[in-house]
């Protein structure tokens, strides 16, 4: 009886220590969960979410204030992703939200701009070069295409245009699908 | 000037999954060609019939989802599953049970798991497991050698008795079957006799195992030799199954020469050759990295030896196989070769 | 073997260093000897030369001469930048006609940027400098020489020859390996280059044991190139320290890190390169060239071509100044553009499909098939994989390629690097033998660039989430500056208002 007492006791404390070192050791520090999310949003910050970025879309997930199928530039593979990563069924893009497009960069006509810089205090990450009355042009490495600074300009100098294809951006294409005659599944 | 822009290589070796296959029934001759000497036609017919069955079958079910169904059709993979699940049926088996075992091994053996490539169990065997469960007695009401039977059946005699189950002149089918040499084996040694004893008694053994059935065995290890000569199989399959049945009936024979049969009675008793050479090594479900399939067929070996010695049935080749297809994935992941440039792990 | 190689009565095979084998491998129909028949000659030359400035690995050259500058034969036009690059050189005397985009030979059939030249039909060279005695250079120049001669590796890869040639920190090397092997079938320009100029090869490999101060040098030739072996083995004979070696033919035998097994038994490991072990392989082409260039001061401005196949009705071998167009050559081999099916640059097993006849010879152009019908397996069905294992008893890398491949098809990017798909050379012999038919080189160079495209993703990514957070830090501050200047004015008004004499002392402290 002692002998079962005594050793129940110790155990318990045992645990106990183990526990509260595992507690210590192991902190998480912030929300790791934001971050993990985070990492496969695309980082547009085209606010098509409905979030004003993308960390607040995915905090918002996060907390469960929103669906995992709200952003259009991540497409198919970001929900699949989220999805996994969630543990949640993937569904489809929300069609509230927008489409999914061919990523593109936005191009300044540069003689038709005026230098009003509202395109530059639209772009969220700071892409566009210029200062007020000067021409402004598009810095196309830094673009994140997420078309936000075409609204803004008075002068509708800015359009969205596709990424041209060189020999060094150039991959191999996955085969054919037709030819395979046991692909179907 | 425009041209076709495929990708390398350009060439290709002449080969092919229909090429591939018919070498597997080239190879199956020599075996089937003994079965029937020893056997009768009823083999012949089975054969016919499980090819008719699963042919008709396969193109039912390809056409009903809707898949190409002439590629799959002559890629001769139905036409092997169903010469396997013939050649493991008793030769006057009556036509339905054929028909069945056929049916269940395309249609949920194979097509159902998405078909050519994609099953994980052998369908043969899954048929050949849904018949012996199902059907237990017509399964090992086994037919006599032809040797051994004072009436011999033609081709006539055999098609009536599989399709209209008369035999002729109002003799009883017991006239004709008697259980199988490993059936006759477990069955006595339960009875407390000796090995030895058993195997002087029963008219059924010959020389090394079944009386027959050592020429049917060589039959199939000469094709299956063949097919490793021909690079259709790698040696490793083969080998290890048959090394690892050989070894563990060895050591039992050596701790109790009364209670189990010699090493050399269980590679030609059964369906060790086929298995060893024609179904363990179907590439879908097997293990496909060369380590593993050692280790897969090393353990066929043991679970042929372990369920034929200790099971409740009297041959284990089906189950031993169907058992570790389930392991295949499994072993192909945790036995890998070393890769050109890497450490060994 | 079948060729008698036997010479003055000895075999002279006998007391051959031992060779090693690596695993795998394909004995693909060789179609050699259809291109050895008839002589090397000179391409004639074309209306106009198209000068890719990116013929090489690394980076692509910079021109340094403009539309409408008179240019002489081996003056130089594209300029090597920095980092991993190499010059170009004019292959012919004439006049810069353009500087512009031109299909190029690449498997995307894009274009890139091309120097035009039309020639004038006088082929003057310019004078280069000669080195005397190159033993008395040190290195270090003679790499720069042979960096400025536009030399880069002419076995298919076109790696800038001059970071071969550097031995690094090591007090040289141990083995340097001449690659004679040329195990494509159909390729043979490596073959006639060995039998016409085996003297010449030997003088550049000289060059290079010099510049990698290598211990001993191996020749490694195959054995159904007995010709060039004879050849080379008689220029070696009263040459110390080379070794000319004949191997078993075995496709893809002319592998580097293959080639390195073959001949010393040792992997060259998965991450490193083939120097940190001691060892450093180069082509025989590339050893004439750098002969040329120290010899002669010649820059690399043509090599030799094979041009075969069921397309043209003399397949043979031909000395092409680069920058002429494909189509030129199979005219010239009595071809007709119009009867080929498919246009292949390089070999059966490895070269691509060319999308025109117009692209130009480039300096790894060592082949050209002008492949008809019968060159080519028709496409057949691809069947499902059953998982036969063909593909990986062929496999040179001791690849799973039937694992690769599930997991390429499945888009498992992950699965197919932890089956370690980078370690794949695209060799081809898993696709050669798969009974299937699936093209799994394709699918495993389609693997290559999703991973590469989704890691690109994933930086611009991470870029304009940094670029994102650094702007709502940029917008907070000036917010959080207004805010203080805002509520300080306020401040000063206020105590302006009451007129209290510290005013100005509190503006002051700001």
């Amino acid at each position: 009886m002692l002998a079962a007492v005594l050793s129940l006791g110790v155990m318990s404390v045992v645990f106990g220590l183990l526990l509260g070192f595992a507690a210590v050791r192991f902190k998480v520090e912030g929300d790791p969960l934001v971050d993990k999310i985070d990492a496969i949003l695309p980082q547009t910050q085209c606010g098509q979410c409905g979030y004003p970025g993308c960390r607040p879309y995915a905090t918002a997930i996060a907390s469960g204030a929103a669906d995992i199928n709200q952003c259009p530039p991540g497409g198919e593979a970001g929900i699949l992703a989220l999805a996994d990563l969630l543990g949640r069924d993937p569904k489809p893009l929300n069609p509230e939200n927008g489409q999914v497009k061919e990523k593109m960069v936005a191009a300044i006509d540069e003689p038709r701009c005026i230098g009003c810089t509202l395109c530059i205090q639209a772009c969220p990450v700071d892409a566009i070069l210029g200062a007020a009355k000067q021409m402004h042009t598009v810095i196309e490495q830094e673009c994140t295409g997420c078309d936000l600074c075409v609204a803004p300009c008075p002068v509708d100098c800015i359009s969205m245009v596709p990424i041209a294809q060189t020999i060094d951006s150039w991959r191999w294409p996955a085969p054919e699908k037709a030819r395979i005659a046991g692909s179907y599944r | 000037m425009q041209f076709d822009s495929p990708t390398s290589p350009h060439g290709h070796a002449r080969t092919s999954v229909t090429r591939v296959m018919l070498r597997v029934i080239y190879a199956l001759i020599p075996g089937i060609a003994a079965y029937i000497y020893f056997f009768g036609w009823g083999v012949a017919i089975n054969i016919l019939l499980a090819c008719v069955v699963a042919l008709v079958c396969e193109g039912a079910v390809l056409r009903a989802r809707s898949r190409p169904v002439w590629p799959f059709i002559t890629d001769g993979s139905a036409v092997v599953t169903a010469m396997l699940l013939a050649l493991a049926l008793p030769p006057l088996s009556p036509w339905w049970l054929t028909l069945c075992g056929t049916a269940f091994a395309i249609v949920i053996g194979k097509q159902l798991y998405g078909g050519l490539g994609y099953n994980p169990f052998n369908p043969a065997m899954l048929g050949y497991v849904m018949l012996l469960i199902s059907f237990p007695l017509e399964m090992t009401s086994w037919t006599a050698p032809q040797m051994l039977l004072e009436v011999k059946l033609g081709l006539i005699d055999a098609a009536s008795a599989i399709f209209a189950g008369r035999l002729p002149e109002g003799l009883p089918i017991d006239a004709f079957t008697m259980a199988s040499p490993l059936d006759t084996l477990k069955t006595q040694l339960l009875l407390d006799q000796t090995v030895s004893n058993v195997i002087a008694t029963s008219p059924i053994f010959g020389n090394i195992g079944g009386k027959g059935w050592e020429w049917i065995s060589g039959g199939f290890l000469i094709g299956g030799l063949w097919l490793i000569y021909m690079k259709v199989i790698s040696w490793h399959i083969p080998a290890a199954m048959l090394g690892a049945l050989f070894t563990i009936a060895e050591i039992f024979y050596l701790i109790d020469a009364n209670t189990h049969a010699t090493p050399w009675f269980h590679l030609v008793s059964g369906a060790t050759m086929l298995g060893a050479f024609f179904i363990a090594t179907d590439p879908v479900s097997a293990a496909t990295t060369n380590p593993g399939r050692l280790v897969y067929a090393a353990g066929i070996g043991i679970l042929v030896y372990v369920i034929r010695a200790w099971g409740g049935y009297p041959d284990g080749v089906a189950f031993a196989v169907l058992l570790m297809n389930m392991t295949a994935p499994t072993i192909d992941y945790y036995f890998r070769p070393r890769v050109f440039g890497h450490d060994r792990k | 073997m079948s060729a008698n190689l036997y010479h003055d009565g000895v075999d002279i095979l006998h007391g051959q260093r031992r060779l090693w084998s690596f695993h795998g491998g394909i004995h693909p129909p060789q179609h050699k000897h259809e291109s050895t028949n008839l002589p090397v000659i000179r391409a004639k030359l074309p209306e106009r030369l198209i000068l890719p400035l990116h013929q090489h690995i690394g980076e692509p050259a910079e021109p340094i001469v403009q539309v409408g500058d008179k240019v002489l034969k081996g003056q130089m036009i594209g300029r090597a930048q920095e980092f991993l690059s190499a010059p170009v050189h004019a292959s012919t005397s004439g006049t810069v006609v353009d500087i512009g985009d031109y299909a190029v030979p690449h498997p995307s059939g894009l274009n890139a940027t091309c120097i035009v030249i039309e020639p004038d039909g006088e082929d003057r060279g310019l004078e280069h400098p000669r080195v005397g005695d190159y033993l008395q250079l040190a290195p270090s120049a003679l790499r720069n020489l042979i960096r400025d001669a536009g030399i880069v590796g002419l076995g298919g890869a076109g790696f800038p020859s001059y970071i071969k040639l550097n031995p690094g920190k090591l007090d040289g090397i141990d083995t340097l390996i001449l690659n004679g092997i040329e195990c494509e079938p159909y390729i043979t320009c490596d073959d006639m280059l060995m039998r016409e100029y085996p003297r010449e090869i030997i003088a550049g490999l000289r060059v290079m044991q010099h510049a990698l101060q290598a211990r001993v040098c191996v020749i490694a030739i195959e054995d159904n190139k007995p010709e060039a072996f004879r050849a080379l083995h008689d220029a070696a004979l009263h040459e110390a320290g080379i070794d000319v070696i004949l191997c078993p033919t075995v496709y893809p035998q002319g592998g580097e890190k293959q080639l390195i097994r073959v001949i010393t038994g040792k992997e060259v490991p998965a991450n490193g390169l083939a120097i940190h072990i001691g060892i450093v392989c180069h082509n025989v082409a590339t050893a004439l060239a750098v002969h040329r260039a120290v010899q002669d001061g010649q820059p690399l401005v043509s090599r030799y071509v094979t041009v075969t196949g069921g397309g043209v009705s003399q397949p043979r071998n031909l000395d092409v100044a680069f920058g002429t167009p494909v189509r030129d050559l199979i005219i010239q081999c009595g071809g007709d553009p119009a009867a080929v099916k498919r246009l292949v640059m390089g070999g059966p097993m490895m070269g691509y499909a060319l999308h025109s006849d117009a692209v130009p010879v480039i300096k790894t152009t060592n082949c050209i098939i002008a492949a008809t019908e019968a060159d080519i397996v028709p496409p057949r069905p691809v069947m499902p994989c059953i998982r036969c294992g063909a593909c990986a008893d062929a496999c040179p890398v001791m690849l799973l390629p039937q694992q690769l491949y599930w997991y390429a098809h499945t888009n498992d990017l992950d699965k197919v690097q932890e089956y370690n798909l980078f370690d794949c050379i695209e060799c081809g012999c898993c696709s050669y033998v798969c009974p299937s038919n699936i093209p799994l080189v394709q699918y495993y160079r389609y693997a290559k660039g999703a991973i590469w495209i989704k890691e690109r993703e994933h930086e611009q990514a991470d870029i304009a989430r940094q670029r994102h957070e650094f702007r709502l830090d940029r917008l907070a501050r000036e917010k959080a500056e207004r805010e203080a200047r805002r509520r300080l004015k306020k401040a000063s008004l206020a105590k302006n208002q009451d007129n209290t004499p510290h005013t100005e002392e509190a503006v002051d402290n700001d």
